[in-house]
């Protein structure tokens, strides 16, 4: 125990108020500082995944087209010719369509919206880079896609593994694209959105997806990047690729 | 302060402290709702996307 002189009475008392208020505040500071990491890291994905369900919903259900698949007319079956293009709408926030990724759950959907500024991806989920191609189109068609916080829509992306197929859905039909490599790079590599991926110049003849991330989780120091090329591609009137269809059914059902 | 303010309720006890409760609730919502949200632009973690240097 430190014994105070008597004539320190008073100022004691302000200092200790003082301190008292200090600490309370600092405590409170504290408090704050958690509940914020609770916010972003829980209460953003409750938040984002009913507005991405909803927006899938919505897309789903006003999309044309059988929920199941149809065989092909003409003689090869499967065949439905060269893939059908949207034009480009640049309207940042649009919902383009709806991805489905069966290696991160086999009721993973998420919407595709035009735009990769936060507006859109801290709601929507996937954001086109506006610059890129659209689905479907030769050339990259990029997106954007947080890992963690606000639906962490692309968290799994380093568990594709080669060959999972990754399924794009649009007003025009389904788009099949297959996973072939990941790579990690800088957050300013700008080079992966290229027309030919990190080949500035060269003519795309392929149909590219790329996928962006942070990396690593929980962190943004650098850059995940996962490249598919198209496969295969359904017009809409020719129903869902069989491993989705159930999927958009129920998505559809939902929607109504 | 906050045994300062708790004092200052009206009330017997169990009205304070449902007071109190009702006054944490109100800033929770406050800062979940309009606080966070605007403090998350400038959270430099989440940024996905590539060459975004106009993005914080």
């Amino acid at each position: 125990m430190v014994r105070m002189p008597e004539h320190a009475g008073p100022a004691r008392s302000v200092v200790r108020t003082v301190v008292q208020v200090a600490g309370e505040l600092l405590v409170t500071a504290g408090l704050v500082l958690l509940l914020f990491v609770v916010w972003e890291l829980w209460w953003t994905n409750i938040d984002a995944d009913n507005a991405q369900q909803r927006a899938v919903a919505t897309f789903v259900r006003d999309a044309s087209g059988p929920v199941a698949p149809v065989a092909a007319p003409g003689p090869a079956s499967g065949d439905h010719g060269a893939p059908v293009v949207a034009a480009e709408v640049n309207t940042p926030g649009t919902v383009l369509g709806v991805v489905y990724i069966p290696r991160f759950g086999k009721d993973y959907n998420r919407p595709l919206v035009d735009g990769t500024a936060p507006e859109q991806l801290n709601t929507l989920g996937l954001g086109r880079y506006e610059s890129s191609a659209m689905p479907g189109a030769v050339g990259n068609f990029a997106i954007a896609g947080h890992r963690q916080t606000h639906g962490a829509v692309l968290d799994a992306i380093h568990t594709l593994v080669p060959g999972d197929r990754i399924y794009v859905q649009t007003r025009a039909g389904y788009y099949t694209y297959v996973f072939r490599n990941n790579e990690i790079v800088l957050p300013t590599q700008t080079d992966v959105l290229l027309p030919v991926p990190t080949r500035p110049g060269a003519r795309p003849t392929e149909r590219f997806l790329t996928m962006t991330s942070c990396n690593p989780r929980f962190g943004s120091a650098e850059r995940i990047i996962a490249y598919s090329v198209m496969e295969a591609w359904r017009p809409a009137s020719a129903g869902p690729p069989a491993a989705i269809a159930s999927l958009v059914a129920a998505t559809r059902a939902k929607g109504r | 302060m906050y045994g300062w303010i708790f004092r200052r309720l009206p009330g017997p006890l169990w009205c304070r402290i449902l007071t109190s409760a009702l006054l944490i609730a109100a800033a929770v919502l406050l800062l979940m709702q309009f606080v966070f949200p605007w403090l998350n632009q400038f959270n430099p973690l989440n940024d996905s996307t590539i060459g975004g240097s106009s993005q914080p």
